[in-house]
């Protein structure tokens, strides 16, 4: 292991300012059986899939849900083997590392779940919470642990942080909830965060709050961060690129800004539409919504998975062949005819 | 006092009894809704939004303590109907309730269509072929098609529960409307259909609304007024037009920092500190330690000020 990770350090110093992270044509499909073992189609939840983060680069995934962005993220954690393709990270591909490899891995990445009540044991107290991925993580000094503990709970600012340590997950208001998450997901001094809807079951102002902390961890320790969510508009104060995904697909990606005033795919042009904007003349007008709701994963539609839902469908292309993507505008990739 | 109006209240309070203390959910709460139109609640979580609901509808759970005022439906007190009156006349007949994550709560093992038919029935004295007739037309107005009447709950969307959950609501023809956080669970495109359908109830039933929430941003789909409730109490009661041009209180204008936007680079705040306990409420203005106008005033509970037409209770404005 030693030796690999020596052999590695060569390739690191290349790519520094370049990949830390590289997925090639991922594909997570789960089979469903009929009957126990017939088969019975596959739920093609990610189908194919390819993007790069770069060292200390945040990037949104935004989504409806069932479209595969929550299939994406746990493959990239290494909860679900993909079907086909790779996920290459600091130069190793997933797909060769054994379980050492994995726990390797697993102390490189840290994970921020949606539901922070959910996702806290409610018989461990907050130190109990920390201290496990370090016992986990082979961290034997007790000192040590504790000294990572007061600094873990610091960059989240929950201090004074013995006033917390003895907590129960239920004693704390939803915003310090998250805080511990937080706070758990950087324990093992990760470069890599995956962060699942963080901030959607907070409120209005805690969110903020909540948002901001992440930038500053990102900013601070440089970061690579995937943001999952739904809320465009939360996108920006975070991310520097944007993914839209839509039944499995990668449809858009491009940077934050291009996304947000220049959107190209009918999807994306829906999501902002749909996203609100507090003005009170919004209640005098309908949104234009695409109608319909996202396709089936198992069957999903011929060509473009979006047609039957596009004001804009061109018969006989859209609704056959698949379309690739092409960049209108330089480093913004749009998989759209319209733009061929 | 004005006349015409849908619904008035005065003077609400609902407290609660626990082993702590009282809790002061609701506690003096006045405003006026009219005919046709819609009110958002907005607030933070825990600022009693949806005890103020349960009180209108007079849902009290078990440890209900102080539950006093008056509610003027159409002039009438309906507080002083006794619970049999109000049960035949009020709840479900004349207003009605989405609960919140109320596409959760149907029934998982009756069919949609008899879980929207059964108010009907009970309420209108109508056979169940009638009370069809208007779950089909209710489910037209909401936008679910119509054979998903003798579907199950688990075999539809959330977006099209949330709209079976609205059609239930809708299916007495009641005068008002109270929608607790009606799409906070819901996708993007799914909240923007949600609201498109409300706003055409809205225009074509002319149906009031009560809609609470704490998303800023989607509330204004809705709004004609906006009342802002903070530590049991409403703050500040506006038009729209003018509430989200400027908020008043020093707790909406924080309230509308914190909306992150798409377009334009000013970044959203955060307000510092927590709202206070309900149970050990501070005296004078409840806003006060978190505001950054406070001044030498605030220690006293401040009044109600109406100023050009809207009411904000802070001293700022006397």
């Amino acid at each position: 292991m030693v030796a690999v990770e020596k052999k590695d350090a060569v390739v690191k110093e290349e790519n520094k300012e370049t990949t830390l992270l590289s997925i090639n044509d991922l594909h997570v499909w789960f089979e469903l059986r009929r009957f126990g073992f017939g088969r019975a189609g596959n739920v093609k939840a990610v189908d194919g899939v390819t993007f790069d983060i770069h060292h200390g680069e945040a990037i949104a995934v935004v989504g409806e849900s069932g479209c595969g962005k929550s299939s994406l993220m746990k493959t990239i954690l290494g909860l679900y083997k993909p079907t086909k393709g790779d996920i290459v990270f600091d130069g190793k591909n997933l797909k060769d590392l054994d379980v050492q490899g994995m726990h390797w891995y697993h102390a490189r990445v840290g994970y921020i779940q949606q539901d922070p009540y959910g996702a806290l044991p409610p018989f461990m107290n907050v130190k109990r919470i920390l201290e496990e991925p370090l016992i986990v993580g082979g961290v034997k000094s007790k000192e040590e642990r504790a000294r990572r503990i007061n600094t873990a709970l610091e960059e989240v600012k929950l201090s004074p942080v013995e006033d917390f340590l003895p907590k129960f997950p239920h004693m704390l208001s939803g915003g310090q909830q998250q805080r511990v998450v937080i706070a758990r997901a950087m324990i093992m001094e990760p470069k890599f965060l995956v962060a699942d809807e963080p901030v959607s079951m907070l409120d209005a102002s805690v969110r903020v709050e909540i948002l901001r902390l992440l930038r500053g961890l990102q900013e601070r320790h440089n970061l690579s961060v995937i943001y999952i969510t739904h809320d465009l508009s939360t996108v920006s104060y975070f991310a520097a690129r944007i993914f839209v995904m839509y039944a499995g697909n990668l449809v858009e990606k491009a940077k934050v800004r291009q996304v947000i005033d220049n959107p190209l795919h009918p999807y994306t042009v829906a999501l902002l539409t749909g996203t609100s904007e507090p003005d009170a003349r919004n209640a005098e007008s309908f949104k234009e919504i695409p109608p319909g709701e996202p396709p089936s994963l198992v069957n999903p539609p011929p060509g473009c998975r979006f047609h039957p839902r596009c004001s804009k469908m061109i018969d006989g292309l859209c609704n056959v062949e698949e379309p690739i993507d092409f960049e209108p505008e330089p480093g913004h990739l749009v998989a759209c005819w319209l733009y061929k | 006092m004005a006349q015409n109006k849908l619904l008035r209240i005065e003077d609400m309070v609902l407290h609660f009894n626990t082993t702590h203390g009282t809790v002061q959910a609701v506690d003096g709460v006045n405003f006026e809704l009219d005919y046709n139109r819609a009110v958002v609640v907005l607030g933070e979580s825990g600022c009693g939004k949806s005890s103020l609901a349960k009180a209108i509808l007079r849902l009290l759970p078990r440890n209900a303590g102080t539950y006093s005022g008056h509610v003027y439906l159409n002039d009438k007190d309906i507080m002083t109907l006794d619970e049999e009156e109000f049960r035949q006349n009020v709840r479900w007949a004349a207003i009605s309730m989405v609960p919140q994550a109320a596409m959760n709560a149907l029934n998982p093992v009756i069919r949609v269509g008899d879980q929207v038919a059964e108010p009907a029935m009970v309420h209108l004295g109508i056979n169940k072929a009638e009370a069809f007739g208007l779950v089909r037309k209710m489910f037209q107005h909401v936008g679910v098609p119509e054979d998903f009447i003798t579907r199950y709950p688990f075999e539809l969307s959330g977006g099209m529960r949330q709209r079976v959950a609205i059609a239930m609501a809708l299916v007495t023809s009641p005068v008002l409307i109270i929608l607790d956080e009606p799409t906070s669970a819901l996708d993007v495109l799914t909240q923007a259909n949600i609201f498109n359908v409300l706003k055409r109830i809205k225009k074509e039933l002319g149906a009031s609304f009560i809609l609470i929430t704490h998303d800023i941003a989607t509330s204004s789909e809705l709004a004609d007024d906006v009342a802002v409730m903070y530590a049991g109490q409403i703050v500040e009661m506006s038009d729209a037009h003018s509430f989200f041009a400027m908020p008043l209180h020093p707790y909406s204008k924080k309230l509308m920092a914190s909306v992150p936007r798409l377009h334009g680079d000013k970044e959203p705040e955060f307000i510092v500190g927590r709202p206070p306990s309900l149970i050990d409420l501070p005296k004078g203005c409840r806003f006060a330690d978190r505001c950054p106008s406070r001044f030498e005033k605030c220690v006293q509970d401040p009044p109600v000020i109406e100023k050009d037409g809207r009411k904000v209770k802070c001293w700022l404005y006397s």
